[in-house]
């Protein structure tokens, strides 16, 4: 009986542990979008013109654009002009020169989020770029990269010191009229990181982002770019929290990657942006375009764990150019309460001899929709290109619902396609069946868990899927009906 | 000594009263057979003794001997009652995908094994153990490999319900219809299985429809459950009886 008091104390406390808010003193740009406001962010930025430009064609792109509504998603229209674009905390000096010189509030709040970024508590064997609001804070190891020619750093450090290499590559993967919020995020995005891995390379170290959204009513738009030169490889990593509030908030990202010949990007994410609360209030909308091109022979893996925002519209994925290259999409959505996922991922494959490996796991649990959706494309001049997708919805309780929308298309008789689906439940009597034996709820959803998302969690790297499974399992608890 | 005492027992599922004014007493090292037609309430009784949450207790003990006292195990979870050494075989045991027999097993013993005072075995030292009671109960290895009871037949998956009981010891094993869909080699099976089980410090409580199973295990006491109550109790021979009269005759006869 104890027990029982006990852990139900634990839940509501561990709920969403992230969900804390930082006070501090911001620069906020007042709310509303016009060509004003990018030249503004451009000017405080000190970007060079042709960045200006980029960003002012998007808006006249964007302006002419309308927000999808294929998703199988539902919330009120946004209003663009109640945004906050910009918000960077007030720094007592100008920038700081280095994460040593970072206010202390900030950063307690990354160590309070598991990500000590001071010289002495950072994390060995992985190098951080930590973007709070709209401003990277900066990065660690960057020496020790920089031995090896790999840049690591912010998107806006990057656009000072190397302009060539932005230039050549922004929009290269995501053109700002792909879509209406890529095209909205080219216009006004804040900050990001860069990463560029020289020749034949093999980066020594994980990369990791990790984004932090603390400003209430201010969008996120932040922009990756990730360049692997020929045959060289790097893992990235990505985490994202935000304080829970009442409101709504926009996190409209863009990811480019960039795998030239031989090159390999396994690209990682646990999204874990606050998701509302059990009546649907609050929350993050989640509407990131992440994209990947693969020359010859090139590989990139994408392997998300989406387990938060109130809506999640996400498809990674990959242009199989070069003959030879290979893309895989490894997901696990959870959904719970009352969030919305619609998730998956596009395969085009143009090149001869290309793969591509799907592997989706979505859990939906209580009230909540979790939506796959996927692309397949095999173009005329895809000989011999493969794709294997298996798509496995697990349902927990008896409200949840689970959709899958596969698309395939096929232009070349000698491609192989194939794609499994499979649906289960997580039951009040297989729940009886453990206890039965002993088991506990707890370790039985977990062990549950554990063996849906194997094959997803395999490929993270390790203190990633450790942390993984415990966020699914802490959202689980108590959603068994 | 007694292991289990049912004291008008008064149970069932939402707002309907299955079992009523149910009186058993178990001994540790006695075999009970309850045979009853169908809807008696014999499944019922297998599920509230075992503690499953869709079944409700209206009014009546479950004593049960932990610690060497008898305990009222009204209010006890499943899974305590599983780790106090209770074990239900089910009728229709779940498939449970992406769970490793062996990964099952070894979860169930350790939370069983932590209960009672003891020290959880290592990965190594598990398949040892598994390892001996495979061979006690003359199963394939591969069991272990195989994700829960799926695709499994409904022999195999019997018999995986009498090796998580070998693995597991408990002290009062209730087996839920065990018999109901076999054929004669898997039933054959399953009581050399419960056979190499049986010893002086538990009992077995083998709920079934028919007499059959009863042909390989001989009952110490062989009850007849109508209605919700025990109506009449008996030595082995009450259960040829049964099959030779049906169990109209006997209930009838019970009442007068």
């Amino acid at each position: 009986m104890n027990d029982q008091v006990k852990s139900q104390n634990e839940f509501s406390n561990s709920e969403y542990q992230h969900g804390f808010y930082t006070e501090i003193a911001a620069e906020t740009f007042p709310k509303g979008l016009d060509e004003n406001i990018i030249a503004n962010i451009s000017r405080i930025k000190n970007e060079p013109d042709f960045l200006k430009d980029f960003r002012l064609r998007a808006f006249k792109i964007w302006q002419k654009m309308t927000p999808p509504t294929w998703a199988a998603v539902n919330f009120p229209p946004i209003d663009f002009q109640k945004i906050s674009y910009f918000s960077s905390p007030k720094f007592q000096k100008d920038k700081p020169n280095s994460l040593d010189e970072v206010d202390a509030e900030i950063l307690a709040t990354f160590e309070r989020l598991g990500v000590p970024l001071s010289e002495r508590k950072r994390l060995a064997g992985v190098a951080v770029d930590a973007v709070f609001d709209s401003v990277s804070l900066g990065t660690t190891h960057q020496e020790e990269l920089g031995k090896y020619g790999i840049v690591f750093c912010s998107f806006s450090e990057a656009v000072q010191k190397h302009p060539e290499l932005i230039k050549k590559y922004l929009g290269s993967v995501v053109p700002s009229s792909d879509n209406f919020y890529a095209a909205l995020n080219a216009a006004v995005f804040s900050d990001g990181s860069f990463a560029y891995i020289p020749p034949g390379v093999e980066c020594p170290l994980d990369l990791s982002t990790y984004f932090r959204i603390n400003a209430a009513e201010t969008g996120q738009f932040e922009r990756t770019l990730v360049v692997a030169d020929k045959n060289s490889k790097v893992n990235y990593l990505e985490g994202c929290t935000a304080p829970m509030r009442d409101e709504n908030q926009l996190h409209a990202a863009v990811v480019e990657l960039v795998a030239l010949e031989g090159a390999q990007i396994n690209y990682s994410t646990v999204q874990n942006w606050y998701a509302g609360d059990a009546t649907g209030k609050g929350g993050i909308y989640n509407f990131v375009t992440k994209r990947g091109l693969c020359k010859k022979d090139a590989k990139i893996s994408w392997t998300q764990v989406e387990t938060g925002s109130a809506i999640t519209w996400k498809y990674p994925s990959c242009i199989l150019q070069g003959d030879g290259s290979v893309g895989e999409f490894y997901s696990v959505a959870l959904t719970n309460k009352k969030m919305q996922a619609d998730t998956g991922t596009k395969m085009i494959h143009l090149g001869k001899n290309t793969r591509s490996r799907i592997v989706s796991k979505g859990i939906s649990a209580d009230d909540s929709v979790n939506t796959y959706r996927g692309q397949v494309k095999i173009s005329s001049d895809a000989y011999n290109a493969r794709n294997h997708t298996v798509c496995d919805s697990m349902l927990v309780g008896k409200k949840a619902k689970a959709n899958t929308f596969p698309n395939i298309e096929v232009k070349n008789k000698t491609a192989t396609v194939e794609h499994e689906a499979s649906t289960s439940k997580i039951s009040a009597d297989e729940i009886f069946y453990f206890k039965s034996r002993g088991i506990g709820e707890e370790q039985a959803i977990s062990l549950l868990l554990n063996g849906f998302c194997k094959e997803v969690f395999n490929k993270l790297p390790l203190e990633f899927s450790v942390e993984a499974v415990k966020l699914l399992e802490m959202k689980l608890e108590n959603s068994v009906g | 000594m007694t292991l289990l005492q049912v004291e008008n027992l008064r149970a069932g599922m939402a707002d309907k009263l299955i079992l009523k004014d149910l009186n058993l007493t178990v001994n540790k090292g006695e075999i009970h057979a309850i045979m009853g037609p169908n809807g008696s309430g014999k499944s019922t009784f297998s599920k509230v003794l075992s503690g499953h949450p869709a079944y409700h207790v209206e009014s009546g003990s479950i004593l049960y001997e932990i610690n060497y006292k008898l305990t009222n195990i009204n209010d006890l979870s499943p899974e305590t009652r599983a780790r106090e050494g209770i074990f239900l075989a089910f009728q229709y045991p779940i498939e449970v995908a992406g769970v490793s027999n062996f990964e099952f097993l070894r979860a169930s013993f350790n939370s069983v094994v932590s209960h009672q005072g003891g020290e959880e075995m290592d990965v190594l030292d598990f398949e040892d153990l598994v390892r001996q009671k495979l061979k006690l109960l003359e199963m394939d290895e591969k069991f272990l490999r195989r994700e829960v009871n799926v695709d499994f037949s409904g022999g195999e998956k019997k018999r995986n319900e009498i090796l998580q009981m070998a693995v597991l010891s408990p002290r009062l094993a209730i087996l839920d219809e065990t018999d109901s869909g076999l054929d004669v080699d898997s039933i054959k099976q399953v009581a050399f299985g419960i056979n190499k089980l049986k010893n002086s410090d538990n009992a077995f409580l083998l709920i079934t429809h028919y007499q059959r199973l009863l042909n390989y295990i001989t009952p110490d006491i062989v009850h007849i459950l109508h209605e919700g109550k025990i109506c009449r109790s008996g030595d082995k021979d009450l259960a040829k009886e049964i099959e030779k009269n049906g169990y109209d005759r006997l209930i009838s006869q019970a009442k007068k």
